[in-house]
């Protein structure tokens, strides 16, 4: 009897010692409650009411110049604001500031900035915020990767506390979108060293939710900013749970830990139709901002002729990929644009799949079976090749088997490897040591295919790693980078995209959906181009649906 | 005892440089590093952007300068700056996780030598019984079922079937406002699956190594002339064989200090739990090189504590161990 009282008392004591301590004393939420069907409620909207959102990874650094990481942007994108942003169909429209000018000679950027604006600590947000975060952008000392698009300024100049006049060297095009940046508060942290910054975990911005408490692995707490220059959020609180497992955090979606997920193409079509997850949520289904693709390094002699790239896309059936690797989740991608947006071509050639005309463009190739062994060969050489890809992506192992199995079918011998991902950049992608490559883009808002794919791109170790060269493609980018203009800017990268399809660099795959699982008590949810959370703030819980009241 | 403890000691220290030698070595000659982690495949990233960050970390030493600087720094206990930029250094990192793998690991350790230790006495004791086997049966299916498979069959049944569990982490998001009792019932709740999967899978080990043992003792001779003393068999077993038996055991609870802040990844990832196996296996993705070195020194010494630990209890359990006289 003593005993048992003891070990109570000292699992009690051992618990406390190592939690109860570390807690902050926060008091917002209240009683969990069980949350009343939705049709019960009324759907006013009102103040009040909080999100929980599942993350497989946790965020690195909340100055988002400094993260290189999706979920650390994510969070930030709540906390700050830039100068302008996409909307929801992901065009560039005013956020800090309410309108800009270009100058007749493409150099200059003005922008006219709003007055309203206060950064989290109750300071104002001036044009000397703009200038102090290009400063501390191509600053030596900040280790950011986002810098190049701010090294080509010649300088910016602030006429007044409202107006930011930027001046490039040469016209440059994706500079607007490159004021998409955050905008960081220069009272907090001029003359401190930004990677030493307290701001790296406890971020203050603009944006409409403030920052609350980060417990590294465990979530990630915003609140509702009162003050918002815009419109104030309803929602209450944010929370970002980590959740470091999917088939766990379905689970907790389940469960009600969580109300909102982005969930894996086999939970989305096959674990869903349950009442369970029916009686109590809404999902959602849009296309991703990524591709998947199969290159080819076109240094290899193989891979030279483009009826040979032509033949492989014929002999890919991306429409079975698409529909036995991401269960139909998926759309077909015919170049670096994701279908339905403004700067996709929808009018390219297709590379439908068709294994006899795969068979006539190899042969016109010049590749043979000579020794009936129904491998074909040329000038003596076998087709054969390696197939690589990164460890952790499952999908693009299964997408390597199928294309496999299918080129086998033409007599191409394909062997596969799955290697390490940094092994696969540092040893393979950079040393351009690898035949074909099965990997992802993610795509930009800012349509310049610069980086990926202009030949000058394709020396050390830059993006264009399959070495792909087309002196008219380099025009069209090199002009388009020039052009402000966004119908003259679409009408080249129109050409490019046909330049591209024409050539086959790369076989391309498919865009993925992005797949979201999310409570219904949550109204305002306007699923658009841009997905669902852009208009986070514009959310809100009908008050007798609400799973936490809080004590504000 | 003292001086041997002293030989110990000192004796460690070369086998401590050795062994961040090695580590040091291995993690540095793994290809890719944390800024190439940041900047490569990323279109924004300028082209001298890697090489700020390479200058930063003084990766572009080196390696025995870098393996310099490091050792100087541990020397005075600064386990330095982690390269995850979110501007946290080494020892806030474990400290804040080494508290959630401590307190699960003592929770499952406690629990598994309460229920493991006498289970295996019986298994010896009742050999070859129905009730024997039937628990051998049981704690083997606890060791081959895949941990990951339980823990999420658990959670389903328990936390969704029949809601009477949380599934995830170890506390509710409300945690701090709870009253003291709110508090314990809370991490209560929490714990009982983590803690229940890992001990049913670890059951087999000590109670296997504990029928074994337990076996070995009641075959000697000094059991069987207790038995001819008459001395009854509760005597004989807890009293005479017993004690001998745990003696081995002392080995396990040693080398079980290692394991306090080890972690484990999939079992951390599971139930969200953000211990020190999510944090290590963050690290070493992430070429997170201060992280990595610290929790593995950290886990150096305790495995070499656990070992000291580990014969000095022999010698106090046993009088025959003396070390120091010859």
């Amino acid at each position: 009897m003593h005993c048992s009282k003891y070990l109570k008392l000292a699992v009690l004591l051992f618990s406390f010692l190592l939690f109860a301590c570390s807690q902050q004393n926060e008091t917002t939420v209240e009683n969990k409650k069980e949350t009343p069907p939705a049709e019960e409620a009324k759907s006013e909207k009102s103040f009040g009411g909080m999100l929980f959102e599942g993350s497989i990874g946790d965020a690195s650094n909340l100055i988002p110049i400094l993260a290189s990481d999706s979920v650390s942007h994510s969070v930030a994108s709540f906390i700050y604001n830039g100068l302008l942003k996409y909307n929801k169909n992901l065009k560039l429209v005013g956020d800090l500031a309410k309108d800009w000018k270009i100058s007749d000679n493409k150099k200059t950027i003005t922008f006219y900035l709003k007055k309203n604006v206060k950064w989290h600590d109750g300071e104002p947000f001036t044009a000397e915020d703009v200038k102090f975060t290009y400063q501390t952008i191509i600053d030596e000392d900040t280790p950011t990767a986002y810098d190049a698009d701010f090294q080509i300024i010649d300088n910016v100049t602030i006429p007044d506390n409202y107006t930011v006049r930027v001046n490039y060297k040469t016209p440059f095009a994706p500079a607007l979108n490159s004021w998409t940046m955050t905008i960081l508060p220069k009272h907090l942290l001029e003359g401190k060293k930004i990677t030493q910054s307290p701001l790296q975990r406890n971020p203050v911005g603009t944006g409409p939710f403030k920052f609350v408490k980060w417990e590294p692995g465990k979530s990630i707490t915003l609140k509702a900013n009162k003050d918002y220059f815009k419109e104030r959020p309803y929602l209450a609180k944010y929370v970002l749970k980590i959740i470091p497992d999917t088939a766990a955090m379905y689970l907790a979606l389940l469960n009600q830990d969580i109300d909102l997920m982005s969930m894996s193409p086999l939970q989305y079509t096959k674990q869903t139709d349950t009442s369970q997850f029916e009686d109590h949520f809404n999902k959602y289904s849009y296309l991703s901002n990524s591709y998947t693709y199969i290159g080819y390094n076109l240094q290899k002699e193989m891979f030279e002729d483009k009826k040979v790239r032509q033949a492989l896309s014929y002999a890919t059936p991306k429409k079975g990929i698409i529909d036995s690797v991401l269960f139909g989740q998926g759309k077909i991608a015919t170049g670096p644009y994701k279908p339905g947006t403004y700067w996709y071509n929808p009018d390219v050639p297709r590379y439908n799949y068709n294994l006899e005309k795969a068979k006539q463009l190899l042969a016109e190739a010049g590749w043979k079976d000579t020794d009936g062994d129904k491998i074909l060969e040329k000038n003596g050489k076998e087709f054969s090749f390696t197939l690589m890809t990164n460890q952790g992506n499952s999908n693009r192992s299964k997408i390597a088997e199928i294309v496999q199995q299918s080129w086998e079918k033409l007599g191409i011998r394909v062997e596969i490897r799955v290697i390490e991902w940094a092994t696969l950049i540092n040893e393979y992608i950079d040393k351009r040591n690898f035949d074909a490559l099965v990997m992802g883009w993610s795509i930009p808002l800012e349509p310049d295919l610069y980086n990926v794919w202009h030949s000058s791109k394709c020396k050390n170790e830059n993006l264009n790693f399959i070495c792909y060269q087309n002196e008219q493609l380099d025009k069209l980018i090199e002009k388009a980078r020039l052009t402000f203009d966004m119908e003259k800017r679409k009408q080249l990268y129109f050409k490019a995209q046909e330049i591209l399809a024409e050539d086959q660099p790369y076989t391309f795959l498919y865009v993925s959906k992005a797949l979201v699982g999310l409570h219904k008590r949550f109204r305002g949810v306007e699923p658009a181009p841009a997905g669902i959370t852009y208009n986070l703030e514009e959310w809100y819980v009908p008050e007798g649906l609400r799973k936490y009241e809080l004590k504000q | 005892m003292l001086v041997y403890i002293l030989k110990r000691l000192f004796g460690m220290i070369p086998l401590i440089i050795g062994i961040t030698l090695i580590s040091f070595s291995v993690i540095h000659m793994t290809p890719g590093d944390p800024t190439q982690l940041l900047t490569s495949m990323n279109p924004n990233a300028s082209p001298d952007a890697a090489q700020k960050l390479v200058k930063m970390y003084n990766l572009d030493e080196p390696i025995h300068v870098q393996y310099w600087l490091w050792l100087k720094k541990i020397s005075v206990l600064d386990f330095g700056q982690s390269f995850a930029l979110d501007g946290m250094s080494v020892t806030e990192k474990i400290a804040n996780r080494l508290p959630y793998t401590i307190y699960l690991n003592v929770m499952s350790i406690i629990l598994i030598f309460i229920i493991a230790l006498p289970l295996g006495i019986m298994n010896a004791y009742y050999k070859d019984t129905f009730f024997d086997k039937i628990s051998t049966v049981m704690v083997f299916m606890g060791f081959a079922v895949p941990t990951f498979w339980l823990a999420l069959l658990c959670m389903y049944f328990f936390g969704i079937q029949l809601g009477w569990l949380p599934i995830s982490g170890l506390m509710s998001y409300n945690f701090s406002e709870l009253s003291l009792w709110g508090k314990f019932v809370d991490l209560a709740k929490h714990s009982v699956l983590p803690v229940g999967v890992s001990v049913f899978g670890s059951l087999a080990g000590l109670s296997r190594y504990a029928r074994n043992s337990m076996l070995d003792v009641l075959n000697n001779d000094y059991v069987t002339a207790a038995r001819a003393r008459g001395l009854s068999e509760g005597k004989v077993l807890f009293r005479h064989a017993l004690k001998n038996a745990l003696l081995p055991i002392i080995t396990i609870i040693g080398l079980s200090i290692p394991g306090l802040i080890g972690g484990s990844v999939i079992f951390e990832s599971i139930f969200s739990i953000p211990g020190m196996g999510q944090l290590f296996y963050q690290s070493v993705m992430m070429r997170d090189y201060p992280v990595v070195m610290g929790i593995l020194v950290i886990g150096a010494l305790l495995t070499l504590a656990g070992n000291l630990i580990a014969d000095i209890l022999y010698a106090v359990v046993d009088p025959r161990i003396r070390y120091g006289k010859k």
